[in-house]
């Protein structure tokens, strides 16, 4: 790979120059000069530079905000460019829109799928790109170009007359590239492709994703995970704060400096370990149940702990957290609160110290088209009235001192939460247990979707919490921040609890092997794992 | 995503510069409606060479006009805010006047007959909160049933025919209440001032208080701007959706005796397509039909605005036809500029760009 190094960088003078000279893959797709983009007079985006070749697998790494975004927004005909300029097969390339991005070959697979749910798998695929005569659809040729696409992609057996609301998640993300190949895609976009995808599932989509390169497909990779980046990707580019700051092969790098570049300082303790001391009981779950899962769970949490809960998605971590915060009703067990039973309601759990932080910010976590100041104190208002009453200034104030400790960047409190990057968001979110001066924390994902440096932040929080005495139970599928952050951890699998220890005695593997059931085919599973995989990629690697 | 929002050039909060006041003051979501019926106002004022449209008598009249529709349509803010909709507000309309006209035809004596037809309205939104809140059946679909319920319930009520109680039963208050005038002054202990607007202007204030500086209404906010939130956020969702539609009835009921005192009769005929005539004002006045927002300042303009238009076109010596016409044009172009403030659709950022 060949890169453009802006000038203020001299990163990447680690580049070989050999690699230039010898590339076997000849010219590039896809080649970027100087790409600038600017809104409101605001350059949010400058002198970003690339070349893709033919099978080559570029990762995007940044924080949020560092412009990933606009780039692959430029890049797939969402936004126009206002500096630089791009070529497609040595013509120019200035798509007017994602259709003629894609018609032309760059498909994007977006982070939220863009499926219409009520039509069919074939009517998804073939959406924008129906084969027609004169208005008529052609559907038996329809047909054969989604059944073809399909099995390219290993999906052979779907059926596509099956309605795409039935299908899951991964299937869905399928559907989306399966889009990208019946259009000749050359260069495929992803961003953030695996957030919401179970491991399996995610070793499918990688196991695609080299099919893709191995046809001549080029790869354009947005990803917060570095593990998963060097599994897929062979070359790097960083942007911060809109500039390319970094850029090579992920070869000669290792993930300190990846870190680095992306933050622009040393993250020197990424799991900060803030001391803080377990007491006594406090939430004592006893054969717990709810109709959907989780089954018989018996579990405590002590004063100041962290509970990590582990396990594949759809293991009922999720349901689990939702059945102690009352959003689902349990069906049998108990539930004590320092020995005393908690009540059905929310609003009483709520009064008695329980808080949640939803896994789906934008479906349930918050009200995104209301302020912070309205996010923040939705969780106990009464807190801050009187007979019903607002107290209107100790609410902002409250707001004001918490918008400033989390550390949340915003124009004011009176800024809608939608408006904020993810990882603002999400800062919101937490303020809002602190606003209710939650004493049990039931964290569902905390750092999904968040750069590295509020991941961090946010690591920190928890540590700090815990030393107050609180008690925080977080469910995560980030294996290495429930290693780094945790004192126990509780693995789930099939909505039972198989395995709680401490986490001294946990290992990544051991955890894999605990959510899959340990049948013996775990740890060749867990080393198939992304998270678990420290192993650099090549591109010539062997398609599945 | 992110970038595209941090890019937006921010209004920085800590200049507190006089203009820096007034573009906040601008950036109110209530600000568009107001000037938008300034507009009109100042539209139908400049074309009128006659001097009557904008003469003391004609702006009282298009205030009383104004106020019949406003009344109705501040609970019908409450619940849009909430992220509902109460079609069956024009038919729970007519049978709030039906009831009441029975009543005084029945000479029960207004203070039953008025209390009946408020218990009315309040009986009409709790079914209508009730069914939504029980059965999470979308309020579009149980408010079209239940318009139609009311409906019936109206002609049963009238026996199908318009009722005209005897002017004898009817108090002098609500005779007044539709009036464009009040008494001259302080004659046979009257007010001064036109007592529907007094009565429009307590309720809207009422409501704001409600809305703005109470728990209760900051929930009815957070729950029509996601009720998952909410729900986490221990908020009885149920419980409060099933208040707001009540707050819908007794405004209806409130409507109805404006209406009542406007045309001293009632029919179960009347109510058919007021209540479009309500979501019209909300959504003129900044209401969005996703919920979440809607604001008392922006549905009291966007009713005058409708009372504005029908007068002016009559002025203008254009009959009833054009108003309708008018009226709907106004209705896009107001919503339609509110939502190219915030969110310009992709044609016309290119035509921008260009």
């Amino acid at each position: 790979m060949r890169t453009d190094p802006p000038s203020r960088s001299s990163a990447d003078s680690s580049q070989p120059p050999a690699v230039r000279g010898d590339d076997p893959r000849g010219k590039p797709i896809l080649a970027a000069q100087g790409l600038g983009k600017q809104f409101g007079g605001t350059w949010v985006l400058e002198e970003v530079g690339f070349d893709l070749h033919p099978g080559e697998s570029l990762a995007i790494v940044g924080e949020n905000g560092a412009g990933k975004s606009t780039l692959m927004k430029i890049l797939s005909g969402a936004h126009r460019a206002d500096a630089g300029r791009m070529t497609l097969d040595g013509r120019p390339f200035d798509p007017a829109d994602p259709a003629d991005a894609l018609a032309r070959g760059v498909a994007m697979i977006y982070q939220e799928l863009s499926l219409a749910p009520d039509l069919s798998v074939e009517d998804n695929v073939m959406l924008g790109q129906e084969r027609h005569r004169f208005g008529w659809l052609r559907r038996g040729e329809q047909r054969r170009k989604v059944r073809e696409v399909l099995a390219v992609l290993g999906y052979g057996d779907l059926d596509p007359r099956r309605r795409v609301a039935e299908l899951s998640v991964s299937v869905r993300q399928m559907i989306e590239i399966a889009r990208a190949l019946a259009a000749e895609a050359r260069v495929v976009i992803f961003d953030e492709p695996t957030s919401s995808l179970t491991l399996p599932d995610v070793r499918r989509l990688f196991a695609v994703i080299d099919t893709l390169r191995a046809r001549g497909v080029a790869i354009l990779y947005i990803s917060h995970f570095l593990e998963e980046v060097r599994r897929v990707c062979e070359s790097y580019l960083v942007l911060r704060d809109g500039r390319q700051v970094d850029s090579g092969e992920l070869s000669s790098t290792d993930d300190r400096r990846l870190v680095a570049s992306m933050v622009g300082r040393d993250v020197d303790e990424f799991f900060p370990r803030i001391p803080h001391e377990v007491g006594e009981d406090r939430l004592t779950l006893r054969d717990l149940s709810s109709i959907d899962g989780p089954y018989d769970v018996n579990l405590t949490v002590r004063r100041g702990e962290i509970l990590g809960i582990a396990g594949l998605v759809g293991a009922g971590r999720t349901e689990l957290l939702r059945a102690l915060m009352g959003l689902e009703p349990a069906s049998s067990g108990s539930l004590l609160l320092d020995g005393k039973p908690l009540g059905a309601s929310i609003a009483g759990r709520i009064a008695r110290g329980l808080g949640m932080v939803s896994e789906d910010r934008k479906s349930e976590g918050l009200a995104l088209g209301l302020p912070i100041l309205e996010n923040a104190t939705l969780g106990r208002l009464r807190r801050f009235s009187r007979g019903g009453l607002l107290l209107g200034s100790e609410r902002r104030r409250t707001t004001e001192r918490l918008v400033e400790s989390f550390r949340v960047r915003c124009r004011g409190i009176d800024q809608p939460v939608g408006e904020l990057s993810g990882g603002n968001q999400q800062k919101v979110a937490l303020a809002r247990l602190a606003a209710q001066d939650a004493e049990i924390l039931l964290l569902d994902e905390p750092t999904r979707g968040i750069d590295v440096g509020t991941k961090a932040e946010i690591y920190r929080r928890l540590g700090a919490w815990a030393s107050e005495g609180r008690s925080i139970v977080m469910v995560s599928s980030y294996l290495p921040e429930l290693l780094g952050t945790c004192d126990r951890i509780a693995v789930m699998s099939r909505g039972r609890i198989v395995a709680v220890r401490p986490v001294a005695e946990w290992t990544e593997h051991a955890i894999l092997a605990a959510a899959i059931g340990g049948d013996g085919s775990s740890s060749d599973a867990a080393s198939d794992m992304p998270p678990a995989d420290p192993r650099p990629h090549s591109s010539d690697g062997p398609p599945r | 995503m992110s970038e595209s929002i941090s890019s937006r050039p921010a209004a920085d909060p800590s200049r507190r510069t006089s203009l820096g006041t007034l573009l906040r003051l601008l950036a109110r979501p209530d600000v568009g409606p107001v000037l938008a019926m300034l507009l009109v106002a100042f539209f139908f004022w400049a074309i009128d060479s006659g001097g009557v449209f904008a003469s003391p008598t004609n702006v009282r009249l298009m205030l009383a006009n104004a106020a019949r529709i406003a009344v109705p349509a501040l609970g019908m803010t409450v619940i849009i805010i909430a992220g509902g909709i109460d079609l069956s507000s024009g038919t729970a309309l007519a049978l709030c006047s039906s009831v009441l006209a029975k009543m005084l035809e029945l000479e029960f004596g207004w203070p039953v007959a008025v209390t009946a037809c408020l218990l009315t309205g309040v009986g009409c939104g709790l079914l209508n909160g009730g069914i939504i809140s029980l059965t999470g059946i979308v309020p579009f679909v149980v408010t079209l049933g239940t318009m139609s319920i009311f409906l019936g319930l109206a002609n049963l009520v009238t026996n199908e025919t318009s009722l005209e109680p005897p002017r004898s039963s009817i108090p002098w208050w609500l005779n007044d209440l539709a009036a464009a005038r009040g008494s001259s002054l302080g004659f046979e202990g009257k007010p001064w001032f036109p007592l529907g607007l007094a009565v429009e202007g307590l309720a809207a204030l009422l409501l704001g208080i409600v809305l703005y500086a109470t728990v209760f209404g900051r929930r009815i906010f957070a729950i029509g701007s996601n009720e998952r939130t909410a729900r986490l956020c221990g908020i009885p969702v149920g419980l409060t959706k099933t208040a707001v539609y009540t707050i819908g009835g007794l405004f209806v009921a409130l409507g109805a005796l404006y209406q009542f005192s406007f045309i001293k009769q009632a029919s179960a005929r009347d109510g058919i397509g007021l209540e479009l005539q309500f979501i019209a004002a909300v959504v003129i006045g900044g209401g969005s039909l996703n919920g979440g927002r809607g604001s008392i300042i922006g549905t009291l303009a966007g009713a005058m605005l409708a009372a504005i238009i029908e007068s002016g076109v009559v002025q203008l010596g254009l009959k009833s036809p054009a108003k309708s016409i008018v009226l709907g044009a106004v209705i896009i172009a107001a919503v339609g500029v509110d939502r190219f403030r915030n969110d310009p659709p992709d044609w016309l950022r290119r035509l921008i760009r260009r």
